[in-house]
């Protein structure tokens, strides 16, 4: 390409301050931006994606410093601009998208006064044609009723909204590039699949340069021309879409795909064996929010006559979207919330019909692994104590319940000198693979797992994930896996069950649901997830997981 | 704008419990404080023959199950009627109502310079945190905090009435120098200088903090860091994004700590000999006169009350988000 | 994940580390030890009962019997200062360990509990918020008669609403934490979980708020001893500004040396408080600066 590029990041190098984990959050970076193409920068967390999106706008945290290197928008030196030209750079020629469309709002303002504002301030528009660009600017990323919505309030609006009105926002200009932080990482499948659209589509109108930021190589798949690797600060591979995604060179380029979840495995059908471990009988769960005296408040129903079995060694996949009420469910079973009405039969007994004693016992079979290794783990306790905590409540001897703890440690690829340690020396992945410990140091029959691997990155998801698999195996586990991930629940489940604003729409064996989805809402959600035209080159070796498991140090 | 009518008239409702209650829990103070009601109050009428007692005992109800007195005394404290103070030879109420402009022209200017002022302050020390302005505010408001306000008034005195003799040091007025018009204002403005300084004082160091922490909470917030996206100046960055979320909280606190101010008041207007609602507090504590007293704390209360309805008023103009208010 | 990379790692800087980065907590401290030192030997600096007249009245600092100066009576004000260190203090201890007991038992069962229960607590709460507290404590303390018992009582009553609603949010929040449903899954009884579980994680912001309660509760107790609500029996820093007020034109030293050492004290209070806030909360420290 003979044109200047649109942007130029030459060298680029940003110093951490002392004491973090690494000298500099991006080393020696350098890669281009040209007109009309979507880079897409891909990492883990920590790789130093977002800090260098931050950096060409200038938005990096006081702390943290520029020390080399330039960042060209057409052909000028964005550093050696005054402050004022930087000012008209944001927002006029490079706009921004956050992660977090709840916060990346101002609360107190009207929607179309902060999309006016941008208007405002790089525009000599008159109030009256600012006005009409912004309800035109709404209408552009397809919100209903612009003229309307421009006098809402943020929180009025759900997540896809609020999402759109930054895209417009980010619009109002023109600008030549957008850049896009994890735009889609908060947002439902569907509502991903439309923003991820809705940018392409504008992108294409405007020919803009995007710099799209993403953790997900199924949106990848699905959007990019060009893609950058990061790890640790630095590039480590960039090309073409078809070359990264599909003739990997880099070896951590090739361990991040091999890690992406496929949305097909091919898996046996599960032979059911005699009676169910588990039966949910109609249960239903209405949950009142807010209201008080004089005000009713808001009703949100999180399960609707939701009946499912789960049979021993048989992994049900509980699949469904935020708000779905798929982990009303699970908690519904391990007794932390009770349900409005229904039955639920562990081994023929109704859990629901017993008093609180009398489910003590129960407790033991049916345990629970927790989305957030952050907050699953009392970080006051060492990991020893975490693990012991239940059987020592069931009576067993402390020491004993010990030695079993550090079994079980290694059982999930730990060494059995944690148990002296305290949560916070651990990972992620690492404290996932206590808090499964955890759970089966009381030897339950059924394990709730409960968006198990989603604050995870990709390659430690995929560890976790054979763990679980392998455990299941050899404990002969029942397992009740909610998701809201469909290409995680294909790999791991034998059953799918698909939920929809409290209500199970669709339920059999995963080959079934995935391969011929009968309700039209298991189509959407199949629909919507991202990079589902790409199947992962065969060259990279799809770990066999097994192994992986075993060596891994999450 | 039915959301909001709904929202006050909640808080209405809430407000008439809240009065309620003080009322019962009030009630059940005169009848804890020590000795019978009916000896106390023959005591303070001068006469102590135990025939007397025994007709003031009938005259009140004394005599009735408790139940029955809480109701008599409900029906009275809703017609206005707060008991008679036998030392003073007149109603509570009149005695309250007496009174009440001047403490409520003390707290009320305290107020409103407190939190114009604290709101002042702790922006600029926000926005210059970490520099020696930031240290020097900090330090002075932490010093301000820690100071009780009644030495603080003496030492006011000490300096700008005794030693410089700037300020008027006790009264509300000029006694005998018969101003009138402009000069009566003027005379009675210098009068409150000082009083309302002291109590001010406190309450800015007090929401100096406040603000500063909640600015500083609010800076880093994604809105934030959207607004300088933007491309916008700094300035509007700061009035209209950082400024108006953070200040919102800081006035509901302060709203919310009004009572604390009626309170500061009887120490206020006991160092500077103000006839308001704190300096009857502190005469009735000198001559155990019961009934002004829990006339007083009954009144404060309710005056607490309907300045926290204000305040809801004011923050359901302000806050388009009220509906999900608890 | 930006804010991960960049928060310095704080292992192996401790408590004392942390604390004493906070130059004012250090000298809060050191001025705070020399309180408590004068409280405790109070006796021995001056054995006499701080009542007594031990010099001619109206004596001026400095001079030869004694060194602050002497009241109106005739009464050492040094003594007094000194004496009147262990009421404050003492007082400002026991209401504020009152203060955290009732608030933290009712904010806790609010929390944990939730529902009806937080309902009824929170209202209950609100009630002794709306009230003015320094009004209620005058009338507490008037009604009860003064007395070193009815004063911490007071204080303790005015003082408590706001520590049981930071304890209910605390509980409440760690409540919904998935180590303690952790716990209830793996069959502890909310006792164990209450004590082992969510207690000790809570315990950081009560123990700040309660040091800082501390310097509050000496604060209410020279507004009351100012008001002559003070034990009669016991001399205190607030009673000798009250007792020195009228005679401010002539004897500027009888109220200028106690309220000195009330100022003192409570902020020596406000610094170790803030500084334990950095040691124990570093989140929220680290917002504070920067």
């Amino acid at each position: 390409m003979t044109e200047t590029p649109l942007l130029d990041v030459r060298n680029l190098t940003i110093d951490l301050p002392r004491g973090a984990d690494r000298p500099h959050a991006v080393q020696d970076l350098t890669f281009t931006l040209e007109p009309g193409e979507i880079l897409c920068v891909v990492g883990e967390s920590g790789s130093g994606k977002s800090m260098t999106a931050h950096a060409v706008l200038g938005l990096l945290p006081k702390a943290v410093k520029v020390s080399s290197g330039e960042i060209r928008h057409q052909g000028t030196n964005v550093f050696s601009l005054p402050e004022r030209d930087q000012r008209a750079l944001r927002g006029g020629r490079i706009a921004m998208i956050f992660q977090e469309p709840m916060t990346a709002l101002n609360p107190l303002m009207r929607v179309g006064d902060q999309i006016d504002e941008v208007l405002r301030y790089h525009t000599t528009l008159d109030r009256a044609a600012r006005r009409a660009r912004v309800v035109e600017l709404l209408g552009s990323v397809g919100l209903p009723e612009p003229d309307h919505l421009r006098r809402s309030y943020p929180f009025r609006l759900s997540g896809g909204q609020r999402q759109r009105v930054m895209i417009a926002m980010a619009l109002a200009v023109e600008p030549d590039i957008l850049i896009a932080d994890e735009p889609t990482t908060a947002l439902d499948v569907t509502t991903q699949k439309q923003i991820l659209e809705l940018i392409q589509d504008i992108q294409a109108k405007r020919r803009m340069g995007v710099m799209f930021i993403t953790h997900d190589f199924g949106v990848v798949a699905e959007i990019a021309h060009r893609v950058a690797v990061m790890q640790r600060g630095q590039i480590v591979e960039i090309g073409t879409a078809e070359e990264v995604l599909n003739h990997p060179k880099h070896p951590y380029t090739r361990q991040l795909i091999a890690a992406v979840p496929h949305l097909i495995e091919h898996r046996e059908d599960f032979t059911r064996a005699r009676q169910p471990v588990l039966t949910a009988e109609k249960v239903c769960k209405t949950f009142h929010i807010g209201g008080g005296f004089l005000t009713p408040g808001r009703k949100v129903v999180a399960g609707d006559d939701l009946s499912l079995t789960i049979h021993q060694g048989e992994t049900v996949g509980l699949v469904g979207e935020s708000g779905s009420g798929k982990s009303t469910l699970g908690r519904s079973i391990v007794g932390l919330i009770k349900p409005d009405s229904g039955r639920i039969l562990f081994e023929g007994v109704d859990l629901l019909s017993l008093s609180r004693p009398a489910f003590r016992p129960y407790r033991r079979h049916v345990q629970m692994v927790f989305q957030d290794p952050y907050a699953s783990l009392n970080p006051r306790h060492t990991v020893g104590d975490i693990i012991t905590q239940g059987p020592v409540a069931f009576g067993e001897d402390r020491h004993k319940a010990l030695e079993k703890a550090k079994a079980l440690l290694k059982l999930v690829g730990l060494d059995a000198s944690a148990a002296e340690r305290f949560p916070h020396e651990f990972s992620g992945g690492q404290r996932q693979r206590i808090s499964i410990a955890r759970a089966l140091a009381l030897e339950p029959k059924l394990l709730i797992a409960d968006e198990p691997v989603s604050a995870l990155d990709v390659s430690v998801q995929a560890q976790v994930l054979d763990l679980l698999e392998d455990l299941r195996h050899r404990l002969n586990l029942s397992m009740l896996f909610i998701t809201h991930d469909l290409r995680i629940a294909a790999q791991i489940c034998d059953t799918i069950a698909v939920m929809q604003k409290g209500r199970i729409v669709e339920i059999g064996p995963a080959k079934e649901v995935f391969g011929n989805p009968q309700h039209a809402y298991t189509r959407t959600l199949l629909d919507a997830i991202p990079g589902k035209g790409w199947t992962i080159p065969e060259d990279v070796v799809p770990v066999t997981r097994r192994s992986a498991a075993l060596r891994s140090s999450a | 704008m039915p959301r909001i009518a709904l929202f006050i008239s909640q808080r209405l409702v809430k407000a008439v419990f809240v009065v309620l209650a003080i009322a019962v829990f009030n009630f059940f103070l005169v009848h804890a404080a020590p000795g019978d009601p009916a000896a106390v109050m023959a005591g303070e009428a001068g006469a102590a023959d135990a025939k007397f007692v025994e007709q003031l005992r009938q005259q009140f109800g004394l005599d009735r199950p408790l139940y029955e007195q809480l109701g008599t005394y409900m029906s009275k404290v809703v017609q206005a009627d707060l008991g008679y103070s036998y030392r003073q030879q007149r109603p509570v109420f009149d005695l309250l109502v007496d009174r009440l402009p001047v403490t409520l022209s003390l707290t009320l200017t305290a107020f409103v310079l407190a939190l114009l002022g604290g709101i002042a302050l702790g922006t600029l020390a926000a926005m210059r945190a970490g520099t020696w302005s930031d240290t020097a505010i900090t330090v002075v408001g932490l010093t301000a905090y820690a100071t009780p306000i009644f030495w603080i008034g003496l030492m006011l005195i000490l300096l700008f009435s005794v030693n410089l003799g700037w300020l008027p040091a006790f009264g509300t007025e000029s006694i005998g120098a018969g101003y009138t018009g402009w000069e009566a204002f003027l005379d009675r403005a210098r009068h409150l200088v000082l009083p309302v300084t002291t109590l001010g004082l406190f309450y800015m160091a007090v929401y100096t903090r406040l603000t500063r922490a909640s600015i500083l909470e609010v800076r880093d917030m994604d809105f934030v860091k959207t607004a300088r996206a933007k491309g916008l100046p700094e300035w509007r960055i700061v009035s209209v994004h950082i400024l108006r979320n953070a200040i919102l909280p800081v006035i509901t606190v302060a709203g919310f700590q009004a009572g604390h101010l009626i309170g500061g008041s009887i120490l206020i207007e006991t160092v500077f000999a103000l006839p308001g609602i704190g300096r009857l507090a502190f005469e009735a504590v000198l001559q155990r006169d019961y009934q002004v007293l829990l006339g007083i704390f009954l009144l404060t209360s309710v005056v607490v009350v309907v300045f926290n309805l204000l305040t809801d008023l004011i923050y359901s103009l302000v806050d388009p988000r009220i509906e999900v208010a608890p | 994940m930006t804010a991960a990379a960049i928060t310095p790692s704080r292992k192996g800087a401790g408590f004392w580390g942390a604390f004493a980065r906070n130059k004012g907590a250090v000298i809060g401290l050191a001025f705070l030890t020399l309180i408590v030192l004068m409280a405790a030997f109070a006796d021995v600096l001056y054995p006499d009962s701080p009542w007594d007249m031990t010099a001619m009245p109206f004596q001026p600092p400095l001079s030869d019997d004694a060194l602050l100066g002497s009241d109106t009576l005739g009464r050492d004000i040094a003594a007094g200062i000194a004496h009147g260190a262990r009421v404050s203090l003492l007082i400002g201890l026991t209401s504020t360990a009152v203060a955290v007991l009732i608030g933290v038992f009712l904010g806790a069962v609010s929390g944990f509990y939730g529902g009806r229960v937080d309902d009824l607590v929170m209202r209950f709460t609100e009630l002794f918020q709306t009230i003015p507290n320094f009004v209620l404590a005058v009338v507490l303390v008037a009604i009860f008669t003064p007395s070193l018992t009815s004063i911490v009582l007071a204080i303790a009553i005015v003082s408590w609403p706001p520590l049981a609603r930071l304890a209910r949010g605390e509980f409440m929040s760690l409540r919904s934490r998935e180590f303690v449903h952790a716990a209830v899954t793996t069959g502890q009884s909310n006792m164990t979980i209450i004590w082992r579980q969510i207690l000790p994680n809570s315990l950081s912001p009560i123990i700040v708020s309660a040091s800082l309660m501390v310097a509050t509760a000496i604060l209410l107790e020279s507004s009351l001893s100012f008001l002559g609500l003070g034990d009669p029996n016991l001399m205190s820093w607030g009673y000798m500004v009250g007792a020195a007020r009228t005679v401010i034109r002539q004897a500027w030293w009888m109220s200028f040396f106690p309220g000195i050492a009330i100022l003192l004290t409570v902020l020596a209070l406000n610094l170790v408080g803030e500084g334990l806030n950095d040691a124990l909360n570093p989140k929220l420290a680290r917002k504070g600066r920067s």
